[in-house]
């Protein structure tokens, strides 16, 4: 099969209208099993630690509270009928006629969310969104807009999870950031899909003076196949944008997930990171960073593990346009080195002991910065993700 | 502690080590002295049970039973512990975690023993991400003492130290060798605490420094994958030190 096959979704295959409409007070209503595998996408049922929550069920909005006076949380819908279509906002990053799924989220539009700071708002406790998917043959079509105001902070934590029922889905995705002058958007993903979900998210962001966008993107579980590229434009002097991800491809999992920066004005940083491990599935992972202004700095490095049979795609390019940009990469794609698990060895750990613990090394996502809670959800994913990888 | 008998030892196609024999008693720190080249790493290398050191003919006994084919690992748990002289980095593994892997099911108190190596300070840092010679060997230590190995295998522990972290690591080899630092307490004579833990050395070095702070109690040279020349560690370097290896050849044809 192609790399063009196996991106390539049948829409008509999956059911976009029709899903049964449920409105929650609290996120401890949904069944106990479904609970635990929002918390496997990095989600706070209790709510504890968050400024808000937006909860998207198949087909509508389920949840959509703000805790904290200075974020506004709304469903996309209510938001369009709010701010009269949100003409400023809603389709402006990303393009409309862009391909196939792009025209598809542009017919049916299911919810999503709309989130916006106050100026000069720094909202403390994160914002958590989750895009959950119970059914059969669920297409779901999400829209989802961020406006981080000037001089305002908040960081989004999105989780995206399948009910343990979930035989097949599709998800749909478009998500518009605009982070204006002095701002700052930590956007940070956690996907816990499943072996038969098809995900195609579509994301640009808009970075003003001085703004700073980072995002944290973490893929652990099996997926059937993911094709995501988000696009960071900055625009404005002095923005910076960082991506982190960490992915593992499953037997059978398809995964083609790669970020791009456009360096558009003077001083701007842009930095893509990913650590990508196989452990029989196929992952490509192209980076781009594009410098069209001086003085402009960016890096981009992949460093790809082959654990077992499995594909690793490093694809990274630099694009200068302009004398005196300072573009640069690192890209590895291998496997453990047997010096370190010797190291290791020497120390009284065994094969399995040495190897569990360099992976866990690799995956380790204190770059990342998360809060306390969510790092430690994270590290307990991956010591589950880790019983199935060797 | 460790016998080692006709030992023979390929790397690829090339015989390092030709034929070694060697006992190292409990308690005892021998000290190995040798050109470059000559084979003593690869002596230490083998004793641990690194991939890539075939050995071809003779064995290895530690506390009485065959380690010859023995996994690293089980060497390690066993009893042997080695400094290495330049370990990888590990990206995401602190050394703080790493020192309590070492410890195994044993309870350390990391902290405590990371200020005896001055070595707080990097806890928190990956393994070996762009530590110094001095920081490799103090990391080193601190990993060994968690370790708290029967048998000490410690190649060059001088090299890229300055002096002044010389003394540090210098003393804590000491300590590891005297089974942890035992003092005096009441109820048990020093004696009779020696008694209860001994630990051996295997000491590889090319300038001396370290016999400053050890009891050495033997040496011997390497010279082209043959052990020679047995006597007092002090002797042998003052003898070297005035003569360089010559006498090596003469004695070994």
């Amino acid at each position: 099969m192609s790399q063009l096959d196996k991106e390539k979704v049948k829409l008509e295959e999956y059911v976009f209208s029709g899903g049964e409409k449920i409105e929650l007070q609290d996120l401890r209503e949904i069944d106990v099993e479904d609970q635990e595998e929002l918390e496997l996408a990095g989600v706070d049922v209790k709510e504890e630690e968050r400024s808000g929550t937006y909860l998207h069920l198949n087909h509508t909005k389920a949840v959509c509270r703000s805790k904290q006076e200075g974020v506004e949380i709304l469903d996309i819908k209510d938001a369009l009928d709010k701010y009269d279509g949100l003409p400023e906002y809603f389709w402006k990053a990303v393009d409309k006629d862009k391909d196939e799924y792009t025209r598809k989220a542009a017919e049916v539009v299911h919810g999503g969310y709309f989130i916006r700071t106050k100026k000069g708002a720094k909202i403390k406790e994160p914002v958590q969104s989750c895009l959950f998917i119970k059914g059969e043959k669920i297409g779901q079509s999400v829209h989802n807009i961020i406006v981080v105001e000037e001089d305002s902070e908040v960081h989004i934590i999105t989780g995206c999870a399948t009910s343990h029922k979930v035989q097949s889905a599709l998800h749909l995705g478009i998500s518009e950031f605009y982070v204006k002058k002095g701002g700052k958007l930590t956007f940070t993903m956690v996907h816990n899909w499943s072996e038969k979900v098809e995900v195609r998210p579509r994301t640009v962001g808009i970075v003003e003076e001085g703004g700073v966008f980072q995002s944290n993107y973490i893929l652990l579980k099996p997926v059937k196949s993911v094709q995501s590229f988000p696009t960071i434009y900055l625009n404005g002097k002095g923005s910076i944008a960082r991506f982190n991800s960490i992915l593992v491809a499953h037997p059978g999992s398809y995964i083609n997930s790669g970020n791009k920066i456009v360096l558009n004005a003077p001083d701007t940083r842009g930095e893509i990171i990913s650590r990508a491990i196989t452990t029989g599935g196929e992952l490509i992972a192209p980076g781009v960073i594009e410098a069209n202004s001086v003085p402009a700095k960016g890096h981009l490095e992949c460093k790809g593990l082959i654990l077992s049979d499995g594909i690793i795609h490093a694809i990274p390019e630099l694009k200068g346009t302009k004398e005196g940009v300072e573009l640069s990469h690192e890209a590895a794609v291998g496997k453990i080195a047997q010096e370190e698990i010797e190291y290791l060895m020497a120390r009284g750990l065994d094969e399995d002991e040495a190897t569990s613990t360099i992976v866990r090394g690799f995956l380790n996502v204190d770059i990342m910065g998360l809060p306390k809670k969510l790092k430690e959800s994270i590290d307990k994913i991956i010591s589950e993700t880790e019983k199935d990888m060797f | 502690m460790l016998v080692i008998e006709d030992l023979h030892v390929k790397i690829g196609e090339k015989e390092v080590l030709k034929g070694i024999n060697l006992e190292i008693k409990e308690g005892e720190t021998f000290i190995l002295f040798g050109p470059n080249g000559s084979g003593k790493t690869t002596l230490l290398m083998t004793l641990m049970g690194f991939s890539g050191y075939k050995v071809t003919k003779g064995a290895i006994y530690f506390k009485g039973k065959n380690i010859t084919d023995l996994p690293m690992y089980e060497r390690a748990r066993m009893g042997i512990g080695m400094s290495f002289q330049r370990p990888p980095t590990i990206h995401g593994l602190k050394t703080r975690d790493l020192v309590r892997l070492c410890a195994r099911d044993r309870q350390v108190d990391v902290e405590k023993l990371a200020q005896k190596v001055n070595f707080v300070d990097f806890l928190d840092r990956d393994i070996n991400a762009g530590f110094s010679g001095g920081e490799i060997k103090r990391s080193e230590l601190l990993q060994l003492m968690a370790q708290n190995p029967d048998l000490l295998l410690f190649d060059e522990p001088e090299s890229g130290v300055d002096l002044e972290n010389m003394g540090l690591i210098g003393k804590v080899v000491k300590e590891l060798l005297s089974g942890n630092g035992h003092e005096p307490k009441p109820g048990m004579s020093m004696k009779e605490l020696k008694e209860l833990r001994k630990v051996s050395g295997l000491i590889i070095t090319h300038t001396g420094y370290i016999l400053d702070y050890i009891n050495a109690d033997r040496g011997q040279v390497m010279y082209q994958g043959k052990l020679c020349c047995e006597g007092r560690p002090r002797d042998i370097l003052e003898h070297i030190s005035k003569y360089g290896y010559k006498e090596c050849i003469r004695c070994l044809n």
